[in-house]
């Protein structure tokens, strides 16, 4: 009787260590690349940013797409620029030189929406590099799947070309 | 009494179907405004980006050259089940999909399956070294937006598309797909002479 309690229990803390290190595997501190590495706070929602490019006046944003060219080609949020993918020396560098004279107080939103968000290798290194850079109010549009599912696929004003 | 009850049992007869009926109407035009409304929205969304706009239809038919420069006719390929595959490097579940791809042209291949690869990054250069590192036994092109507009706007990675021996897309898959299910689709397409 007294074998088969310390066995039940035995097995209970094993699964339970077990759990754990698998939680804390699967959920652990994000890389500082990752998009997950972005705090709730920095992040715009479609609709919202929809909103402020419609309403227009001071509040409305300076978009950078900071992923894909090609992507961006076929489409892009209305008024967005291209400004380098976020995942190569070359993008960061080409983001640098578009925000040098803008003043640290400028409001910018920067998008991918290349793939899944937590897959995205672009977002997270452009927003380090803004606020390495001393800028403070920069947000990260959220895309959850992707650009065409989430902001185009959704009737948000979008444009072609370069 | 028979006669009572038999008036009483053809009363709550009639007024049962009175009921149906207007049920059956409340339930009509509720359908009715319900296709209404759906027409009316699925007219309002922008159609150049309209989802799955291309399954059922004939697949877009392009030429490209592959990274090797031999061409890759999408019409030469008739009589083929191919797995169109858009994708990029740094596109991470693309890269998870990719090595099943080539398993898949080894072991379908017999059977009619081709699989093309079209990247839609930028600069050809580290596809060709993705492509050398993951020793990839099917065609892989360069895409650009011109493509991508062809197939409806291909604005997020990974998209694959299975397009039957007729040349007609019969699926899409958006996004990070179980690759089993794009493995068991792609089985029925086969069987399907």
């Amino acid at each position: 009787m007294k074998f088969g309690f310390f066995l039940r229990a035995g097995m209970i803390a094993i699964l339970v260590m077990v759990s754990g290190w698998s939680a804390q595997a699967q959920f652990g501190a994000p890389s500082e690349n990752s998009a997950f590495s972005i705090a709730q706070a920095q992040l715009i929602q479609p609709e919202e940013l929809s909103r402020l490019l419609h309403a227009g006046g001071a509040d409305k944003p300076l978009v950078l797409q900071v992923g894909s060219r090609v992507l961006f080609d076929q489409a892009h949020i209305a008024g967005s620029e291209y400004a380098g993918a976020g995942s190569q020396a070359a993008g960061l560098q080409q983001l640098q030189s578009r925000v040098a004279p803008l003043s640290r107080k400028s409001f910018i939103v920067l998008y991918c929406g290349c793939c899944p968000w937590n897959r995205c290798p672009n977002i997270a290194p452009a927003i380090n590099l803004l606020h390495g850079l001393g800028f403070t109010r920069v947000k990260a549009l959220y895309l959850a799947d992707n650009f065409g599912t989430d902001w185009a696929d959704k009737g948000y004003p979008v444009e072609r070309g370069r | 009494m028979s006669a009572d009850a038999n008036r009483h049992s053809t009363d709550t007869v009639s007024v049962g179907s009175e009921v149906t009926y207007r049920t059956r109407i409340w339930i009509s035009s509720f359908l009715f405004a319900g296709l209404v409304l759906g027409t009316c929205l699925a007219a309002s969304a922008p159609a150049a980006f309209a989802a799955d706009s291309h399954v059922n239809r004939k697949a877009p038919e392009f030429v490209r050259e592959d990274l090797n420069g031999t061409s890759i006719d999408l019409r030469s390929y008739r009589g083929k089940v191919v797995l169109l595959d858009f994708w990029a490097t740094w596109c991470a579940p693309c890269q998870i999909e990719m090595p099943f791809f080539a398993a898949w042209q080894r072991e379908y291949g017999p059977q009619g399956l081709q699989v093309i690869g079209i990247s839609m990054d930028d600069d050809p250069g580290p596809v060709r070294r993705l492509v050398a590192k993951m020793k990839l036994n099917y065609p892989v092109a360069m895409g650009d937006a011109t493509l991508g507009e062809q197939y409806g706007g291909v604005l997020g990675l990974p998209l694959t598309y299975l397009i039957d021996r007729n040349g007609v897309v019969r699926t899409q898959f958006k996004g990070e797909i179980d690759v089993k299910t794009i493995e068991k689709q792609l089985k029925l397409m086969l069987a399907h002479r």
